[in-house]
């Protein structure tokens, strides 16, 4: 068993520490293989930013693979490019705060939250990726929310006061993902 | 053992620590700045220094002085980088001087691009700088393997007093995995380790004129310098028969045989298996030491069964072609299949290549 997770947005939408605290999460309370892979460009705050995740039980051969099983996508731009690489049947996790586009395909499952505008309705446009962690987890529960949100504490609790905003948007995410598989 | 999620250059970085590196120069380039920047944090702990370099020629001289003076060191760089450090490694190899530098290589010619490629292979195997000399050089495919040899570079460096290469593609470089890091070396081993050298390096010793050390890259007298050259060229065919370092799968039956290293190896190697679930006849050879090159593995396959070779790399033209093709000796025919200028080798490319050959 594989899965293929690319993570794509602008800059500064916290997409490499997405996937990071997936990977962490994998790392810490599994036996399986990960990879994560950032993309490399001439990319800034406000330009494209993208990562690749794959969790697998067997050794991982490519860290970037020819077909994604799961696609997490917080704008635009990146819904256009990324989306002929999902594999009919695959997820698809949008930031439908940002992302007003059709879908051009209607062979996947989508999941749509509007997690810039959660954000902001917590009093802190910075929690939006972990909302889309939680939508992300709650939905696939490719591994133990309780687990990835230990991670997230650990990694993102340096500042104290930090913690129960971080819990509170993971949590808001888990119950949309959660939702949306029921 | 904890499992540790690392990106690569911070693996390596961290392994170089423990392996007892206490000096690294280096200057800024993309994409291996993870392992100054690590260098950087981390040197303080353990009471070792780290300079960022003026230039690329500066940092390799300041690692030249510091590897002198008996002291594990390091530099790092990327492609173009790695050419301005070539007089410094050069210097190094003249000297006999162990030290471990790293390569996270990216596209070339020339500045390039900054993503990950395999476009250094001849440099950093037949001449990474004048005068003949060679390194052991070792391509990690995993950031655990990466560790390893990182490990290994500085026990190779020390007990050759030469330089030591480890060329690690812009993907093994910047890609996160979970790693298993070794035992800090304690202070009391860097002192033997550093003590164990006080034949040659400037460790400490009292004023002798008439009995002085020397290191210097060259020699003045012709007859001296041939001497130390044939000295080195027996190090050098040494490794051909000690030090080869190679990975194989699927050789007893195979009909067609991928050759490939670093993140072509495991990209290519999912696809052997892949066409191993379908009972094609793959096989594959996986070279961890580029230099000394598994030569003997290439030439001791079943040339009546294998009909066919394809070596996957990112460098168009091919490299690593040259050394396969010696090994092979036109016994069957060696394929590619390329990528370049920054561009990842994908699975698609080499499944199409394998499918097409296997027909």
């Amino acid at each position: 068993m594989e899965t293929n997770l690319l993570v794509a947005g602008f800059g500064g939408q916290g997409v490499m520490m997405l996937g990071k605290l997936i990977s962490y999460a994998a790392c810490d309370n599994s036996d399986k293989k990960i990879t994560f892979f950032p993309s490399y460009g001439a990319e800034q705050r406000g330009g494209t930013a993208n990562c690749y995740v794959v969790i697998s039980d067997d050794d991982i051969g490519a860290p970037v693979g020819d077909r994604m099983d799961d696609l997490i996508v917080m704008n635009g731009p990146s819904l256009q490019r990324f989306l002929p690489l999902l594999r009919p049947g695959g997820n698809l996790f949008i930031n439908s705060s940002v992302v007003k586009e059709q879908i051009a395909r209607d062979d996947l499952h989508v999941v749509a939250a509007p997690v810039t505008e959660l954000a902001l309705e917590m009093g802190n446009a910075k929690v939006l990726n972990v909302i889309m962690l939680g939508v992300y987890i709650g939905y696939t529960e490719v591994l133990g929310a309780d687990l990835v949100e230990q991670t997230i504490l650990q990694k993102l609790g340096k500042k104290q006061a930090l913690i129960p905003l971080n819990k509170e948007a993971f949590a808001r995410g888990i119950a949309i993902g959660e939702a949306a598989r029921a | 053992m904890e499992r540790i999620f690392m990106k690569g250059c911070e693996a390596i970085a961290e392994t170089a620590v423990r392996a007892g590196c206490r000096f690294f120069a280096g200057y800024p380039i993309t994409p291996q700045n993870e392992i100054p920047e690590y260098f950087s944090r981390r040197m303080p702990e353990v009471g070792g220094t780290f300079i960022q370099g003026e230039s690329e020629l500066a940092s390799v001289n300041m690692v030249y002085g510091a590897a002198s003076a008996g002291v594990r060191s390091m530099t790092s760089s990327s492609s173009p980088g790695i050419s301005l450090k070539s007089e410094g490694i050069s210097y190094c190899a003249s000297a006999r001087i162990p030290m471990v530098y790293v390569n996270v290589s990216r596209g070339g010619p020339g500045v390039g691009s900054i993503q990950p490629a395999q476009m250094d292979y001849l440099q950093a195997t037949k001449a990474s700088g004048n005068g003949g000399f060679q390194m052991m050089v070792f391509a990690p495919a995993t950031v655990q393997e990466a560790v390893d040899m990182t490990w290994l570079a500085f026990d190779c460096a020390d007990r050759d007093r030469n330089p030591v290469l480890i060329l690690c593609d812009g993907v093994i470089g910047t890609m996160m995995e979970p790693v298993q890091l070794p035992e800090l070396k304690s202070d009391v081993e860097l002192a033997a380790i550093r003590e164990s050298k006080r034949s040659w390096a400037a460790v400490g010793h009292k004023l002798d004129y008439n009995n002085r050390g020397w290191i210097q890259p060259g020699n003045w007298s012709t007859a001296v310098l041939q001497h130390q050259n044939e000295e080195a060229a027996a190090l050098y065919a040494s490794w051909q028969k000690n030090d080869v370092q190679v990975e194989t799968c699927y050789l007893d039956d195979a009909q067609l045989v991928v050759v490939a290293y670093g993140i072509s190896a495991r990209v290519s190697r999912s696809v052997v298996e892949d066409l191993r679930a379908q009972g094609k006849k793959v096989g594959m050879i996986r070279p961890r030491t580029l230099h000394p090159f598994p030569y003997e593995t290439i030439a001791a396959l079943d040339y009546g069964r294998v009909k066919r070779l394809l070596t996957v790399e990112m460098s168009i033209p091919a490299q690593m072609l040259q050394d396969v093709e010696l090994a092979v000796q036109g016994r069957c025919p060696v394929d590619t299949c390329l990528a370049s200028g920054g561009n990842l080798i994908r699975k698609q490319q080499v499944r199409a290549a394998l499918e097409k050959r296997l027909g």
